[in-house]
């Protein structure tokens, strides 16, 4: 009693503050709780997130040119870029000097590169210059302004030089401004000319090619969904058996099998010929398109739709059904007002697992999808193993996983995303 | 006092489980190639043999493909575990350029010919790179069906461009290398003057509109298998392709194809050995380099697959397929008979150009 009336905190059984004990056995709960996921955290960090902001710190990373090339970048600092003259013999003598070092560390070819990507020549510029400048004494083999000259006369052009002076920043938008179809041009940012703007046509065609896709699962998975959650166990499960089996197949096989079906002389035109549909002379083209990558991704996408709406299914009682007819609803009423809205949750879970699925995919565009049914990861992989602009890589990858947080952000406002369940 | 012994033996164990690998892959190589049956040649007339003489266990991987960007990642990461790589000589350029490759010198590094000739004159203008030491020539050329061509089977590369006389698909790679050169070549340009054009901005567009006169004809592949594939279905009644592969489908599966050996471009092929391996991992990749690359084995290649070996001295010795028992020497594009018009691949204008041209291209595809 007199503890109650006592004013002052309330005190535990060893005397301290009750507050300050419970506070003490919650931390040291939590900093438990913290320690079993502690491993599966660090793994996530290093394997995961490390990497994939590495990568994508590439996309604005530029500091090879200053680090390459540090006496130029500051000897040209005060040039004049529409002078329409190339600088002087000081900035000259400091790219010799540079060159002299970046030789010795086989660095020059790859500031070349990756200035080429700017400015097409450069490169070979670049790789000239360094086999003369092996053998440059700075002391005596001036002046080298000649010297280059000598080599190329295209050193003397001022575009070149310009080049290097908007790009000795250590940071550069150049690669995102690529991946948009612009470029740093004399006055600012301009888009690119009509003949090489392409990214924003794939970005586009991406994300409309996804949702075409995930639509077709929509229509075509739903019904078997149905099918599946409403049959008879036994039945059920060889029909799953049949969802399941080409999920179980090699991509790889899955999008082989389709070339064989839709090609010009494969199954699916032969049999239209055979039977008189289709004329031999205009067989029907549904491959190296837009169509037979859009088949091909929804069948292999398909499993990704059913099942989790399957399993949303599977717990909707079929005496609700049962309830609303017997109060008087037709099929159609039944199905739409009282079946179908418990059943969005797994829509909306298989809607997110075919599109986001869908619009990193690489394989199977680039298996069947000729010139216009392929993705911008295609593009992406092209940079990466191919031409080695991994800056622009990076840069698209970026642009591309924004685009998918921002639609999924959408998505969580407008459907709910505590509306998603898998089962 | 159990417990501490148990560790301590398993320490020990596990040290001389350590020293026991370690020796394991002093006898150990990985070596790095494209797969299907240029691999499989490679196994036959270098690592078989090879192996046998000296023991060593070799480890195929077939990442030729991505060659340039994987080493890149294993130099950022400092720890390169490929020991000798199979690389086409623009790839080696590169690598040899960015010092991800080993410099060799051929007269030291390299066997002699059989004469004595010096491995730098046998291979001669081929060494390209100072990294690069070349195996094979091959060249990207066309091979069309028999029985779709009618009586006037196509003899010159134009036959590509011209849809009235010989209807039906192409098949073309999806790049814009080589695809440019021919496109101007029958275009009405001449063929010394092929990349003085292409350097200029009005080249490109010109060769990408002799190309808009075939777009809705071509099929596009990006790998080298697709061609063949497509001829034996008869998907296409052309395509380019590496010459090997044709010989595959002519002689091998015995398809209605034959080749069109007009304006080939040739290639090289050959390896690379990284920069960073340890000191005797090195000495075991020039061991086998120098076996890998003698005249002998460079013939020997070419009894199972229809590329011209890269040194002069090989090609006397050349002789026939394995298995099939036809002379090789006439399946090579280094014959005289294939070889009345090439066109040679210009390393130093793409290395330039490539990035530039390829965008330009890849746009024109996307419309």
């Amino acid at each position: 009693m007199s503890d109650i009336t006592q004013s002052g905190p309330v005190l535990a059984a060893d005397g301290k503050p009750l507050k300050h004990s419970l506070n003490r056995a919650l931390r040291r709960q939590k900093m438990r709780a913290m320690a079993l996921i502690l491993p599966l955290l660090a793994f996530v960090l290093l394997t995961f997130i490390v990497p994939i902001g590495q990568m994508l710190f590439r996309s604005v990373q530029n500091d090879i040119v200053q680090n390459t090339l540090p006496q130029t970048v500051i000897a040209i600092q005060d040039w004049d870029a529409t002078s329409g003259e190339a600088p002087d013999e000081a900035a000259f003598a400091a790219l010799a000097a540079d060159f002299k070092i970046a030789v010795e560390n086989k660095t020059h070819t790859r500031v070349g590169s990756r200035l080429n990507y700017e400015t097409p020549g450069i490169s070979s510029l670049f790789r000239k210059a360094g086999r003369k400048a092996k053998r440059w004494d700075l002391e005596t083999d001036g002046p080298f302004k000649e010297q280059f000259l000598d080599i190329d006369e295209d050193w003397g052009d001022p575009a070149i030089w310009r080049t290097i002076q908007k790009f000795s920043p250590p940071v550069t938008s150049g690669y995102f401004l690529n991946a948009a179809d612009m470029q740093l041009g004399d006055d600012g940012v301009e888009f690119r000319p009509e003949n090489q703007q392409i990214y924003i046509t794939l970005f586009k065609r991406t994300l409309f090619m996804s949702l075409v896709i995930m639509g077709a699962c929509i229509l075509l998975g739903y019904p078997v969904a149905w099918l599946l959650a409403n049959l008879p166990s036994a039945k059920a499960n060889v029909l799953l058996i049949l969802v399941l089996l080409p999920f179980w197949t090699s991509l790889l096989v899955r999008t082989s099998a389709w070339k064989v079906m839709l090609q010009q002389q494969g199954v699916i035109n032969d049999t239209l010929v055979w039977l008189g549909l289709v004329a031999d002379e205009s067989r029907l083209v549904m491959i190296n398109n837009q169509f037979g990558t859009i088949v091909a991704m929804t069948h292999i996408l398909l499993p990704f739709m059913i099942l989790p709406m399957y399993s949303v299914m599977q717990t909707i009682p079929p005496s609700y059904l049962r309830a609303a007819k017997s109060l008087g609803a037709t099929n159609w009423t039944a199905f739409w007002r009282v079946y179908f809205p418990q059943s969005v949750p797994g829509i909306g879970a298989g809607s997110i697992l075919v599109f986001i699925l869908a619009i990193g995919y690489y394989i199977t565009p680039e298996l069947v999808g000729g010139t216009k049914g392929v993705f911008i990861s295609n593009r992406i992989a092209f940079h990466i193993s191919s031409s080695l602009n991994w800056g622009l890589a990076a840069a698209l990858g970026t642009i591309l996983l924004v685009a998918v947080l921002i639609l999924y952000w959408a998505y969580d406002k407008i459907v709910g995303i505590d509306n998603v369940k898998l089962g | 006092m159990t417990l501490t012994r148990t560790l301590l033996a398993t320490t020990a164990l596990s040290m001389t489980a350590g020293l026991v690998s370690a020796e394991d892959m002093a006898n150990e190589m990985t070596i790095v190639s494209w797969g299907g049956a240029y691999s499989a040649s490679q196994q036959n007339a270098y690592h078989t043999p090879y192996s046998e003489n000296t023991g060593v266990t070799i480890i195929n991987d077939e990442s030729s493909a991505e060659a340039v960007a994987k080493l890149r990642a294993m130099n950022e990461a400092g720890n390169v575990t490929w020991d000798v790589v199979d690389v086409v000589a623009a790839d080696a350029i590169r690598l040899c350029d960015e010092g991800l490759a080993l410099e060799i010198d051929p007269d030291t590094q390299l066997a002699a010919a059989p004469d004595g000739t010096p491995a730098s004159e046998d291979f001669g203008d081929l060494l390209v790179s100072d990294c690069f030491i070349p195996q094979i020539v091959y060249s990207t050329t066309f091979g069309y069906r028999t029985d779709l061509v009618g009586d006037t089977p196509p003899t010159e590369i134009c036959a590509v461009f011209d849809t009235e006389t010989y209807p039906g698909k192409r098949s073309l790679e999806k790049r814009a290398i080589n695809n440019m050169e021919w496109a101007l070549l029958c275009d009405g340009v001449a063929k010394e003057d092929v990349y003085d054009v292409l350097e200029t901005p009005e080249g490109q567009e010109q060769a990408l509109a002799k190309l808009d006169t075939i777009k809705d004809d071509v099929i596009w592949w990006s790998a080298g298998a697709d061609t063949p594939q497509l001829l034996a279905d008869g998907e296409v009644v052309m395509g380019s392709t590496y010459n090997g592969r044709l010989f595959s489908v002519i002689e091998e599966q015995k398809q209605p194809v034959a080749m069109l050996w007009d304006a080939q471009i040739f290639d090289l092929d050959g390896w690379i050995i990284p920069t960073g391996l340890s000191p005797e991992r090195q000495a075991r990749a020039l061991d086998y380099i120098m076996f890998a690359t003698d005249t002998q084995r460079l013939a020997d290649q070419a009894k199972w697959i229809s590329y011209g070996p890269a040194r002069a001295s090989s090609a006397p010795l050349v002789g026939q397929h394995a298995d099939l028992g036809i002379d090789m020497a006439p399946h090579m594009p280094t014959d005289p008979e294939n070889a009345k018009n090439t066109f040679l691949y210009n390393y130093e204008f793409w290395a330039d150009y490539r990035d530039d041209i390829e965008a330009k291209f890849q746009a024109w595809l996307a419309k």
